[in-house]
């Protein structure tokens, strides 16, 4: 029972923040963006403890909410974003975006209720804890792992050359 | 009402949508990006409650990787960013319609 009422609490707060960052009435400041961005995937966060995946809680919290949140934050001080607040947002845009995603919500919600994937599923027992994800990251994906080591090796290398002050 | 993958999965839509409203109708390109990191997220939090409702890790490990691929798609987008910065002096992308620096 208590968990109801903290996935309540959890997923209002990963929405209203949610949309504070894309559309925040007060201010269209990057940096309000940014923070409300923080907020929202730490409630995030709580979701994934309510869903017993306390791993990629944690990960959530250090990697996103630390690393590439602080990454943000540096770039939008870099380049000094201030005449952002004075354009206005064009109507027609406004429009078809509103339209499309409305479609794309009505289409989720109507799969979703029509084939209910939650029912006649057994009761939950696993838990995603570091020991038990660890063990299948290094053997059932372990090649996967690899490769993605690769992967952030190869953005490293890419992030340094582009950010090089002769770009050729 | 128990809360159950449905409870969820109607939180991650929601959040995808406002993610794409906000690819849609804004025009700062740090602003479009930190949206995509919205979307990705519902993405993972979709994934997260599938794993958990199946009793099945597999998801969780999806997960990790997806969140690794994005910290790594995060820093290649700010480093391109910035350096589209040193050349037009804009961050807005009505002032970047054109391919040719």
């Amino acid at each position: 029972m208590a968990t109801d009422i903290l996935f309540y609490i959890f997923a209002i707060a990963t929405l209203v923040f949610g949309a504070l960052v894309v559309a925040n009435p007060f201010s269209r400041n990057p940096v309000t963006s940014a923070m409300f961005l923080v907020l929202t995937i730490i409630s995030m966060a709580g979701l994934f403890v309510l869903l017993r995946a306390f791993f990629l809680a944690a990960v959530q919290v250090l990697v996103y909410a630390g690393a590439v949140m602080v990454l943000f934050l540096f770039v939008i001080m870099l380049l000094d974003l201030k005449e952002e607040e004075r354009r206005k947002i064009k109507l027609m845009g406004l429009v078809a975006g509103g339209l499309s995603v409305g479609a794309i919500v009505a289409i989720f919600v109507r799969s979703l209720l029509a084939t209910k994937p939650g029912e006649n599923l057994p009761a939950p027992t696993a838990v995603g804890d570091t020991a038990v994800l660890g063990k299948m990251l290094f053997t059932n994906y372990l090649l996967p792992f690899e490769i993605v080591s690769l992967l952030l090796l190869v953005a490293m290398v890419g992030v340094i050359l582009l950010s090089k002050k002769d770009l050729k | 009402m128990n809360v159950g993958l449905e409870h969820y999965l109607i939180v991650s839509a929601l959040l995808f949508a406002l993610g794409l409203l906000g690819v849609i109708t804004r025009r700062n390109l740090i602003v479009i990006y930190m949206s995509l990191e919205l979307m990705l997220n519902s993405a993972n939090l979709a994934l997260v409650s599938f794993s958990r409702f199946n009793d099945n890790l597999n998801g969780q490990v999806m997960v990790f990787f997806i969140i690794t691929v994005a910290a790594a798609e995060v820093a290649v987008g700010l480093a391109l960013i910035v350096a589209l910065y040193r050349k037009r002096q804009s961050a807005h992308v009505e002032d970047l319609t054109s391919m040719k620096l």
